[in-house]
């Protein structure tokens, strides 16, 4: 995802003349094309997030489109108070994008982790929080990010994510799209881990289970059309997200439910538990550990089935 | 349009003004139960000098893209910020007599652009300014507009770490269109504030982070043109102006006195206040 990031930017930085890119001294080369095309509009702000995100409102305010990229937890909960009043306050135009997502960066350790940043930012007035399951929905959703008179968090995954996304999908802000239609059990996620969703429905179809997996996109603004949509042919709900259990995603639908559908459906959330992570490995051990891996994901579908 | 230089305004015209703008300001202060009186006596030469004789702005169109900006990173100091764009033309002196009152957009602190002509950023939280006026300077250089950026920062809040963050990346970035005034009255809420936290050698430790530190009286007129002079005539560095001022000035019980952070006057105290700030 990372690598569809820094070619979409250089794309951008040819296409518009007040793009700008400010990178918390990580990306080493990925930018190299970038500052080819456009060197006046990167800033390596350094190991300083706090005034990096305050320099990009400060270039927002002033017409520029600064994207600010660096690794989640740093551009997200280190800078936090910046979030909120330089950029989310003066509703300053800044696109912040958090790379490494979620447990991409697991064997760092919980310094590296982000499981809090959706609930956290979500709470911010007016700013957009997206987590694109692929490098199709980010392109679309960075576009249209670039392109709206409001701030965007979007969180992203680290190298070689697949393609989630069938070609007919209606990619942007706030647009949900399914991954895999069933009659079941409805599977609504965000982010690269609804790849395990989509094994794990794979798996479970030859016993007679039909699981729809869904992409949310992010987690502000709901496609509430497609919730409801989803909620007439559905009952049965699993929530999905690389993202502490409290305050995300499967938060965000229950307090959705208990607003619209009440309970005509049926929710349970699956997330990463309220603790911090002390037995590291990479992201799939991680995963596998968590009960959020594909072959776990299996199981709980087959358990929800059978309820 | 914005004029092609500043204004000249004599020294005596700038103190009239400096001294009405004490008299509302203080007037206000007990009338609407505004703090940080203090902190606002000790900026006005400052205001008053950067209003009048150093931006290129319009206060007829506040919001032309070519026009100086300025920050006040000390967003506490708004009471007096609001005094001065209004005499200075932002916005007619009436809409003042809403300081204060519920749902009035003037209150402690700046609100974001868009209520108030002429305010640039909502600054209450301390730290913010420098850097956001630092964004706005290497936005100005990106787009090619003729544009200065200046903050003025309080002493206290230099113990922020975005501040100096933000004159780490101002030296590295060159950004010579970059002016930081501090109103350095010694003073931060609780304590002097050299003791809190280790602020001096002041100028020096700027100098030391790449900038051209310049110290002066903060309530001298000559004094501070002068160094926004050599602000504008830098061509590669940051420009940081420490203003030594007296918290509480120009009203002789409160000069110095740090009660005068939170406190307001009651109606003898404004008498006594005002009888001091006559023209004389």
């Amino acid at each position: 995802m990372r690598d569809a990031f820094a070619q979409e930017m250089t794309r951008l930085a040819a296409e518009r003349e007040d793009l700008t890119l400010l990178s918390g001294d990580i990306g080493n080369r990925m930018f190299d094309r970038f500052k080819q095309v456009a060197p006046e509009r990167f800033f390596n702000c350094g190991i300083a997030e706090a005034n990096m995100m305050s320099v990009a409102s400060g270039m927002a305010l002033s017409g520029l489109r600064p994207v600010i990229y660096t690794i989640t937890p740093f551009t997200t909960t280190r800078c936090l108070e910046q979030i909120r009043v330089g950029v989310a306050y003066h509703q300053a135009p800044v696109v912040i994008v958090g790379t490494g997502s979620g447990l991409s960066y697991a064997e760092l350790g919980p310094t590296h982790h982000s499981l809090e940043d959706m609930a956290i930012l979500r709470t911010l007035p007016g700013l957009n929080v997206l987590a694109p399951a692929d490098s199709a929905e980010l392109i679309a959703q960075l576009r249209e990010a670039i392109n709206t008179p409001h701030p965007t968090y979007m969180r992203i995954g680290k190298k070689g994510e697949p393609l989630l996304h069938g070609e007919s999908a209606q990619l942007g802000i706030g647009k949900a799209n399914l991954l895999r239609d069933g009659s079941q059990l409805l599977v609504v996620g965000v982010g690269p881990i609804l790849s395990e969703a989509l094994k794990a429905a794979e798996t479970v179809a030859p016993k007679g289970y039909s699981v729809a997996v869904a992409s949310l996109g992010g987690v502000k603004p709901l496609d509430t059309t497609f919730l409801r949509l989803m909620a007439q042919r559905f009952t049965r709900w699993l929530t999905l997200e690389e993202h502490g259990i409290i305050g995300g995603l499967g938060t965000a639908l229950l307090e959705w439910q208990a607003e619209s559908v009440g309970p005509t459906i049926s929710i349970k959330r699956l997330g990463v538990p309220d603790h911090f992570i002390h037995e590291l490995g990479d992201q799939t051990y991680s995963r596998r550990l968590l009960g959020l891996d594909s072959t776990s994901l299996a199981q709980t579908f087959h358990n929800m089935m059978e309820e | 349009m914005i004029e092609a230089t500043p204004s000249q305004n004599s020294v005596a015209d700038l103190s009239a003004t400096a001294l009405t703008l004490r008299q509302r300001l203080v007037t206000t202060s007990a009338t609407a139960r505004i703090p940080h009186l203090g902190s606002c006596l000790s900026c006005v030469e400052l205001l008053v000098a950067v209003y009048w004789q150093e931006l290129r702005i319009d206060p007829g169109h506040p919001e032309d893209p070519d026009r100086d900006r300025f920050l006040l990173s000390k967003g506490h100091g708004a009471p007096i910020l609001f005094q001065v764009l209004a005499e200075r033309g932002f916005f007619p002196l009436e809409r003042l007599e809403d300081f204060g009152k519920a749902g009035s957009v003037f209150h402690e602190h700046p609100p974001k652009p868009g209520y108030i002509p002429g305010i640039e950023a909502a600054t209450g939280s301390l730290g913010h300014g420098l850097p956001m006026a630092l964004g706005m300077a290497l936005a100005a250089r990106i787009q090619q507009r003729p544009t200065r950026c200046y903050a003025l920062l309080s002493d206290g809040e230099c113990n922020e770490g975005s501040i100096w963050e933000a004159a780490l990346l101002a030296a590295s970035q060159k950004v010579h269109t970059l002016t930081a005034i501090i109103d350095f009255n010694k003073w931060q809420a609780t304590g002097r504030s050299q003791e809190v936290m280790a602020l001096d050698p002041f100028a020096a430790k700027w100098e030391a982070f790449g900038w051209h530190a310049q110290e002066i009286d903060g309530h001298d007129f000559e004094a501070i043109e002068a160094a926004l002079a050599s602000a504008r005539a830098e061509t590669e560095r940051p420009s940081v102006i420490v203003a030594h001022t007296l918290k509480g000035k120009g009203v002789s019980f409160m000069e110095d006195d740090n009660n005068w952070h939170y406190r307001t006057p009651n109606s003898e105290e404004l008498a006594a206040a005002l009888a001091e700030l006559e023209p004389g």
